[in-house]
């Protein structure tokens, strides 16, 4: 045991400076040379203030904007500093409370449509800070929006078709839209 | 299955297959000691490390002394990390003001991460301090994999070798793993990730100021610090209003590198790579996905290489493909169905140009049912344990399949190292079931296999199980272990038998709902994780250095080919049939009763 410490010690200290100092140094130095804005949280600024971030989801119940889909975070939405799903199963009577619920939010907000409603825009996502909603949940509230705000439908539609991102090379990912950045787009327009 | 999920699954092994075939060729020149010429500046480097350390590189361990040196290291990783974690309020690095983690916890965590199990009872980006995040839970994301990959070079050397009582030098293997492998990996894949939008910084939490305030309400505080009751006892609510979002930061791509490399799985943050400053864009969740499937694929080929022939390397690749392919196949359409009680509601879950569609509780939008099912599989058939969606809003069966593949044992590509180790140990007992049948002494790659190697092949098949089968007994017997359950009735069992499951493969995906921070459940999760990694890995030695003392016969006509179509099939179906005599009577009583009661619509 004894002929092992010297070896155990130094190979342990070493490794440690080496896998836990210089190797994130190396790569944060790398990072904020070549890919400044997104090693930094890809964070998106207006009239100079931090707004939020590309990649991060944000809360939104104004029916004048797109609503992101629900968040189970703890105490409230979005809580992007104590992430995580719902973990509910899926014959769990939360959930199909929760969903029951969103359901109804959603028609309250938009009494006329009666279209059946895109699955992501009722269910909770991994994260719970979700930045998108799929292009099927962003059509869905198109009217809604569009009547708040004073705005034609296809204005509107316009707009969701302008900010969608596609799946890459046809199969990987999905069609979606950045809820952010689509409601930063509305705010931009002039009626 | 959508023709999408096809293209998906078909492009992740092409391509999977394509890098680990130069990858394997390197891990064999690293097990070898065959570097190249051009590496010299390093490897001088490294031999003034070793006179430093007072290693002598040229000689060979015995398996006792490899295993003492191999559990000592693991030992001091221990007692380091959870110092880290204990001390993390009065060291620098965090800005956030963490307070020093529990003891249990941090127990709990420290064993976790030195065994490759990367099971998370804390929510990261609320508990742990950027240097503990960086020098104690990455470093062991290092050194763990590197662990993992020494134990099967000296298998592999045992096997190859003649007549020799050494199986290699741990610190040798170590070290070289560590600098020519792991890191220079791991530095291309973390700059890849943060040009995808992964973070990578030292700055304190941001805060930003949000497009819509929000409020909630949350439980109200009484003058004397106690929650506050109304009349009738009912806790009062007050209405919150914020108009920031707090938004986290701190070196976050350079650990998701090596996590997911190592197949370490431990996130950054408590959704892990559901977490967009993870796993940011469909294309860095896609080369996450080979990165965890990488180094253990590699090493399949590493081993026909280092046996002297590649075939016997394919064959274990292909019974591993099989296997892995067979489980996508069938937990992607179970999710892409999607919850029947949510249909019932009216709720659109049919696949479309413009959704995914399917069970999106858990899910990212970004990722839809293809990507999550199968990130689900490779890192339950890895014991990755990395997450993109959260397994306990799956289907019934579509979460069964996570959690079968981890009680298969990890061997279906399985951790870096512990994959390849482990499936040769069912190798082992498919060509001794094999000699059983036709009567003659079995032999491996010339080795004959005899009771001291069928001994400890059974104590490395038998450990796993018998931890998960006990400790869930224990934790379902006790208050503290139901008290932790989340989702009411069969689920909840499966909660149970899932982080038990986990824990003992080393494994470390859950079924996250189970609250699983407490003494009881971080004590004894701590032991099985422990056991689940040395009581295996021992065992595996013992085997190393057993085998490396024999002669290495040539095969003759009697002897079974281990490389043709009819031991992929023999070695399938000892890894299935271990696994199901296993678990099916546990699997009865949790997703399987889970499904009949959905399918029965109650």
């Amino acid at each position: 045991m004894k002929a092992i410490m010297r070896p155990l010690l130094v190979s342990f200290l070493v490794l440690l400076l080496l896998t836990g100092i210089v190797y994130p140094l190396t790569v944060w130095g790398l990072a904020r040379t070549v890919f400044p804005w997104q090693a930094s949280g890809s964070l998106l600024t207006r009239d100079g203030r931090v707004i939020g971030s590309a990649v991060i989801g944000q809360h939104f119940s104004d029916p004048r904007h797109f609503w992101s889909r629900p968040s189970a975070t703890g105490p409230f939405p979005y809580n992007a500093a104590a992430s995580g799903g719902s973990n509910q199963g899926p014959l769990n009577p939360a959930l199909i409370d929760a969903v029951k619920a969103r359901i109804d939010a959603l028609r309250a907000a938009d009494p006329g449509n009666a279209a059946p409603i895109p699955v992501d825009l009722v269910t909770a996502s991994g994260s719970g800070v979700d930045p998108h909603i799929s292009v099927a949940a962003a059509r869905y509230q198109a009217r809604r929006v569009a009547r708040s705000r004073g705005l034609t439908p296809d204005r509107v539609y316009r707009l969701i078709d302008e900010a969608t991102e596609e799946q890459m090379f046809g199969f990987l990912g999905e069609p979606r839209v950045n809820v952010l950045r689509l409601n930063l787009g509305l705010e931009a327009l002039r009626p | 299955m959508t023709s999408q999920a096809w293209i998906l699954l078909a492009a992740f092994l092409g391509v999977l297959f394509l890098l680990a075939w130069p990858l394997g060729r390197w891990l064999a020149a690293v097990g070898e000691g065959r570097l190249p010429r051009w590496l010299a500046p390093l490897v001088r480097l490294e031999q003034g490390f070793y006179r430093l350390a007072g290693v002598d590189a040229g000689t060979g361990m015995g398996w006792k002394q490899y295993a003492l040196a191999l559990i000592a290291f693991n030992v001091l990783g221990v007692v380091v990390v959870y110092a880290l974690q204990r001390w993390q309020a009065w060291l620098p690095l965090n800005p956030q003001g963490f307070a020093a983690v529990s003891p249990d916890s941090a127990f709990n965590t420290a064993v976790s991460f030195v065994t490759n199990t990367n099971w998370q009872g804390y929510v990261g980006e609320a508990t742990m301090s950027y240097l503990t995040q960086m020098a104690a839970l990455a470093v062991q994301n290092f050194l763990s994999a590197a662990t993992g990959i020494a134990v099967a070079y000296a298998l592999i050397r045992g096997i190859a070798a003649r007549s020799s009582t050494a199986i290699g030098n741990f610190w040798v293997d170590v070290t070289r793993i560590t600098a020519y492998v792991l890191l220079p990996l791991s530095i291309v894949f973390a700059l890849f990730l943060v040009s995808q939008g992964a973070i990578q910084n030292f700055d304190a939490y941001q805060d930003a100021a949000t497009v819509e305030p929000l409020t909630y309400q949350q439980a109200k505080v009484g003058a004397d610090g106690q929650a506050a009751q109304d009349a009738q006892g009912n806790a009062v609510l007050e209405d919150v209003t914020r108009k920031a979002q707090t938004i986290p930061m701190g070196p976050v791509a350079s650990q998701e590198a090596i996590k997911m490399l190592g197949t370490n799985g431990g996130g950054y943050f408590n959704a892990n790579s559901a977490f967009p400053y993870e796993n940011p864009t469909p294309l860095a969740d896609f080369v996450q996905m080979l990165s965890i499937f990488l180094i253990p694929a590699g090493l399949v080929f590493a081993f026909g290489r280092m046996v002297g022939d590649p075939r016997q390397g394919f064959a274990v690749l292909a019974a591993m493909t099989i296997l892995f392919v067979a489980a996508v196949l069938i937990v992607t359409p179970l999710e892409q169905a999607g919850n029947p009680q949510l249909a019932a509601l009216g709720v659109d879950q049919a696949v479309s140009a413009t959704q995914s569609g399917g069970n999106m509780e858990g899910k990212e939008t970004r990722f839809g049912i293809a990507a999550s099912t199968l990130f689900a599989t490779i890192t339950t058939a890895a014991s990755c344990g990395a997450v993109n969606g959260m397994h306990d809003s799956f289907t019934p069966l579509g979460g069964a399949v996570p959690l079968v593949m981890i009680q298969l044992g990890e061997v279906v590509f399985g951790g870096v190292g512990a994959g390849l180790y482990g499936m040769l140990i069912f190798a082992i007992l498919a060509v001794f079931i094999a000699g059983l049948m036709i009567g003659r002494t079995p032999e491996y790659l010339g080795k004959k296999i005899e009771a001291y190697e069928m001994k400890m092949t059974s104590v490395a098949i038998l450990v796993t199980p018998i931890l998960v089968l006990a400790g869930t007994a224990i934790a379902v017997l006790a208050d503290a272990g139901r008290a932790g359950i989340a989702n009411p009735g069969a689920h909840g069992f499966s909660e149970i038998l899932y982080a038990f499951s986990s824990a003992a493969n080393n494994n470390g995906s859950a079924f996250a709902g189970l609250s699983a921070n407490t003494p009881f459940y971080n004590t004894l999760l701590a032991i099985v994780m422990w056991f689940g990694r040395f009581a295996v890995i021992v065992p595996v030695l013992a085997i190393a250095g057993s085998l490396a003392a024999k002669k290495r016969l040539t095969p003759g006509a009697g002897t079974l080919p281990t490389h043709g179509p009819l031991f992929v099939v023999l070695l399938i179906g000892v890894v299935v049939l271990v696994g199901l005599l296993n678990y099916v009577p546990a699997l009865a009583l949790g997703p399987i009763v889970e499904h009949l009661t959905l399918a029965a619509g109650r």
